[in-house]
């Protein structure tokens, strides 16, 4: 069992700090909720992993040098993302295997290092949260929390107890949405058709809104489903567990 | 086989409008997956099962050596010959030196990949002996010229009428206004097309899913029996193989072809798993007089002791393929070379560069459901991401892409300077973008609002936020 | 270049074994690793046998009934030998086929009093294509996916498995196993380590799906695939 306070770092992530602050406070109340102390490094800027997974480990290396520093001493550090969590979880100990010393920081970190829904259901033992939110939502699993990281029933537990929320399974909730990081960049036109598909496949649920764990995927997923005309409202699971759904849905705006 | 893998972002463009391919495509999507997991969920060992095929596969490539010389014994004990090749263009001339030997005009062939990674059909043309492939799929496609595009559907790029087209230009024997609507009338004219020439051909040709050093056999697994109708009825029956097909026992073989047909096509077994041990036996009433192994390298040791040896575990089951979204939105011929989806991102440009393969490694989300399913276990996005270290250590990655890199490294560690550039970064794109919430069209990402519309930000960084209320309180 | 082919064949052989031992960073195995797995092929051990497959005698049958079905192979199955005749043809009836097969020169079936359905024609031997309908016996047959293992030699011809679109195989249950590692143990227990040339294992009866993903029977092997089971 944790601490009884445990002393958290919230570890923002970079498209959560520049597109969608949302989320980063929404994560802050869930883990406050559940007891945490939080606290947010000033020093954090990005994981590396348009870095590593363009080739160029050394900027990966340093860039990831700076997380390691910027959350030394919590007892855990939570990521609003399974992407950039299991970046620093599956893959910061590979990145350093040939520099001893900081690869038992890297060790360190990845052991101390969680995704926020995961984390607040399997280290915390959440089982509810105190929130409503009125609409039918579907999920869609991404691929770095689900197959690197096991997420996978935590925020559909968390989701049904939501107030009002209804839930509607998501055909191929597994398939890949295309965002990619830098392959949406890279091949733009397989990233679109892979996102249309997924907008499709959305459509049909008849849900009202989709939900996701991780800011790029939601990104995609919203700009493709909004040039097509729907009404899907698009969010952060995060949001909607935290009861804080105030702010437009993703792409929409204000009022 | 003639590589376009330089072309892939062409062939993708021509892939994704051509409606026929996309068609295919649609119906492969989910039949495969549905079939393995039904099959995988009846076998509650089959997790087990994957670590012991690891392990055994691992135990071979290090002892890769020994095995090899106690399979050339056993098959030479056995009244077989071994053939070791260290090229494509060796293994060309033994087979064709093979063939002209017993004088052959026709040779059939049961599925074999390394065949079309020899480029084996195009030389026995050229030197005046014609090949006749005998799987389904393999002949369709052998009839339109064009390579597979999937490993074990080969024709899964096409619809029935591209067949119905197909035998319509070659089957000139027939009626040609026959009904062939149907399917099975479709099998019903290749078997009967075929039959004869499986009975008159002077040489067979498979490949090999397993070596066994144990006895010197080889092993294939087939669906429709052509396999063996090639190499039961020929004089000789040559076997091409590449070297890391290898297992010690039949135990082990055993072990994974619990993996394979699963894995492959969800079947629990194929229909046809034939283990062959060198030529007919005194007193057999049929079978080849003569059994060839060709042992082909062609790279595979060159693979052996790097980042990418672990590929050389793969039983081509293509369970890759079959779950990767991006060979389900560009099918296999994109890949432009032999071998498509995620292993052929990881094995093409082992085995034909990656200056010409370049891209292959690159066309992937690392979304991971390649690794999940594949039943040796190998760790395919993390062998792409090699791919792309060695490009970006030898500056083949383009350049853009590497001071966009460097600049945001640059900012991303210095947490100051980065907090000013993101501060105004949400500012303005909030700024401009907060009427409509999104934009429409944006520069430097039109690939992505080309067919997207991109978020807005809410206009204010979290780190920015965060700060001010700390102050505040 | 004057080099001969086996000249050739030899440099290459040598090539490939030291570019292995070069990517492994080692000369040949030392003799007493190389001893080591020796010793493991001689005796070979099976890996993980799933659950399924290790059922008792009775369930094994049972099992491979179900597998066999499942693999869309049909099944009948009789309480002796001089049943089998009997079975025989009202499977060929049923299926509108004509009364007459080639049938495996195998000592084993030539104890089933075949004469006692004089309307059977029967020849022993080969077949060339010719035949419709053939009838075998068979090494093993695996249960735990229904599986038929049968082995070449002067008993059993490999062109009868494949040519005929019909193939039945009379089948004693005492030859049911559970999983693929004890055929091969029967199968190796009987000989002095070689091996027939052709070991066929058949799960139900050809088919393709090389036709926009449709599965359609009878390829290029038998369309049907008919056992007839002997129960004592």
């Amino acid at each position: 069992m944790p601490a009884a306070s445990p002393r958290v770092g919230l570890f923002v992530t970079c498209l959560v700090d520049l597109m969608r602050p949302s989320v980063g406070f929404a994560a802050v109340k869930l883990l406050e909720n559940a007891g945490c102390r939080v606290e947010v490094p000033e020093t954090q800027t990005c994981c590396g992993q348009p870095a590593f997974n363009s080739g160029d480990r050394k900027d990966a290396r340093d860039v990831a040098r700076g997380v390691i520093a910027a959350f030394q001493g919590f007892d855990y550090v939570v990521v609003p993302s399974g992407s950039c969590a299991g970046m620093i979880h599956e893959h910061y100990p590979a990145l350093f295997a040939n520099e001893p010393e900081t690869l038992a920081k890297a060790q360190d970190l990845a052991r101390r290092t969680h995704e926020l829904v995961s984390f607040l259901v399997d280290v915390l033992g959440v089982g509810q949260v105190d929130a409503a939110y009125d609409g039918v939502a579907t999920y869609h699993d991404s691929c770095s929390g689900l197959r690197e990281l096991k997420v996978k029933a935590q925020p559909r537990r968390l989701l049904a107890s939501v107030k009002g929320l209804g839930l509607k399974e998501l055909p191929g909730a597994e398939i890949c949405c295309g965002f990619g990081g830098t392959f949406c960049v890279k091949y733009p036109d397989i990233s679109e058709r892979m996102a249309a598909d997924k907008a499709d496949d959305v459509t049909a649920t008849g849900a009202d809104t989709l939900l996701a764990g991780d800011l790029g995927c939601l990104m995609n997923m919203a700009g493709k489903l909004q040039r097509q005309g729907s009404p899907v409202r698009v969010r952060h699971v995060a949001e909607v567990l935290a009861g804080m759904t105030d702010a437009p849905p993703i792409g929409e705006p204000k009022g | 086989m003639e590589s376009t893998s330089h072309a892939f972002k062409a062939n993708v463009e021509k892939a994704m409008v051509d409606p026929g391919l996309q068609k295919a495509l649609g119906m492969m999507k989910t039949g495969f997956q549905t079939r393995r997991l039904a099959a995988i969920n009846k076998l509650p060992e089959f997790d087990r099962l994957r670590d012991q095929g690891r392990d055994i596969k691992n135990h071979v490539l290090e002892n890769l050596d020994f095995y090899l010389e106690r399979f050339e014994r056993k098959v030479t004990e056995a009244g077989g010959h071994v053939h070791w090749c260290r090229t494509a263009e060796e293994a060309r001339e033994t087979i064709l030196g093979l063939c002209r030997k017993v004088g052959a005009k026709t040779v059939t062939k049961g599925k074999s990949m390394i065949a079309e990674e020899i480029a084996l059909n195009d030389f026995l043309e050229e030197k005046g002996i014609e090949p006749i492939e005998t799987d389904l799929g393999e002949y369709i496609i052998q009839l339109r010229r064009e390579p597979p595009s999937h490993i074990i559907a080969p024709a899964i790029h096409l619809n029935k009428s591209d067949v119905i087209d197909a035998f319509h230009k070659a089957h000139t024997h027939l009626d040609p206004d026959r009904p062939m609507d149907d399917p099975n009338t479709l099998l019903e004219e290749a078997r009967n097309v075929l039959r004869p020439k499986f009975l008159a051909a002077d040489v067979g040709i498979t490949g090999a899913n397993f070596m066994i050093a144990e006895t010197g056999s080889t092993i294939i697994v087939t669906n429709e029996g052509n396999g063996d109708l090639t190499q039961i009825l020929p004089k000789v029956h040559i076997v091409l193989a590449s070297l890391e097909k290898l297992v010690p026992t039949f135990e082990d073989a055993a072990t994974i072809l619990r993996l394979l047909a699963r894995s492959a096509t969800g079947q629990e077994f194929s229909v046809y798993t034939t283990v062959s041990t060198g030529p007919r036996r005194p007193g057999d009433l049929d079978g080849p007089e003569e059994f060839h192994v060709v042992l082909l390298d062609n790279g595979r040791t060159n693979i052996l002791g790097t980042e990418f040896q672990e590929m050389l575990r793969c039983i081509r089951c293509s369970a890759c393929l079959n779950h990767c979204p991006v060979y389900s939105t560009v099918g296999g011929h994109a890949y432009g070379w032999v071998y498509p989806g995620p292993m052929g991102a990881v094995l093409t440009p082992t085995l034909i560069g990656i200056e010409e393969a370049g891209h292959l490694p690159n066309a992937s989300t690392f979304c991971g459901r390649c690794e999940s399913v594949c039943p040796m276990r190998i760790p395919l996005p993390k062998m792409m991401r090699h791919w792309r270290e060695h490009e970006f250590e030898r500056h083949l990655s383009p350049s853009a892409m590497r001071s966009g890199l460097a600049l945001w490294a640059w900012f991303a560690t210095r947490p100051r300077l980065y907090r000013l550039a993101t501060g105004i970064a949400a500012r303005l794109l909030g700024l401009f973008g907060r009427a409509h919430g999104r934009y429409g069209w944006l520069p430097l990402a039109s690939g992505w609002t080309k067919g997207r519309d991109f978020p807005a930000p809410e206009g204010k960084t979290f780190m920015s936020q965060w700060a001010a209320r700390r102050k505040a309180s | 270049m004057g080099r001969t082919a086996e000249g050739i064949m030899s440099d290459a052989r040598s090539q490939i074994l030291g570019s292995v031992r070069r990517a492994l960073r080692r000369d040949a195995l030392p003799a007493d690793k190389a001893a080591a797995l020796e010793a493991r092929l001689r005796d070979p051990k099976p890996n993980l046998i799933p659950a399924r497959a290790r059922g008792d005698a009775k369930a094994v049958v049972e099992l491979f009934v179900e597998m066999a079905g499942n693999a869309a192979a049909t099944l009948t199955r009789v309480k002796s030998a001089k049943d089998v005749p009997g079975a025989v043809a009202d499977f060929l009836a049923s299926q509108n086929l004509p009364a007459s097969f080639v049938m495996a020169p195998d000592p084993e079936l030539d104890t089933i009093p075949w004469s006692e359905r004089p309307t059977l024609s029967i020849r022993r031997g080969k077949t060339d294509g010719g035949d419709q309908v053939s009838v075998t016996g068979a090494f093993a047959a695996i249960a735990e996916t229904g599986t038929l293992m049968l082995t070449s030699g002067p008993d059993h011809p490999s062109t009868l498995n494949f040519l005929p679109e019909t193939h039945v195989v009379v089948l004693p249950a005492g030859k049911v196993v559970g999983p693929y590692e004890e055929a091969w143990a029967r199968l190796r227990a009987g000989r002095d380590g070689t091996l027939p040339r052709t070991v066929n294992f058949v799960t139900g009866p050809s088919r393709s799906g090389d036709i926009e993903q449709r599965l359609l029977m009878g390829a290029h092997g038998p369309r049907r695939l008919h056992v007839v089971l002997i129960e004592d």
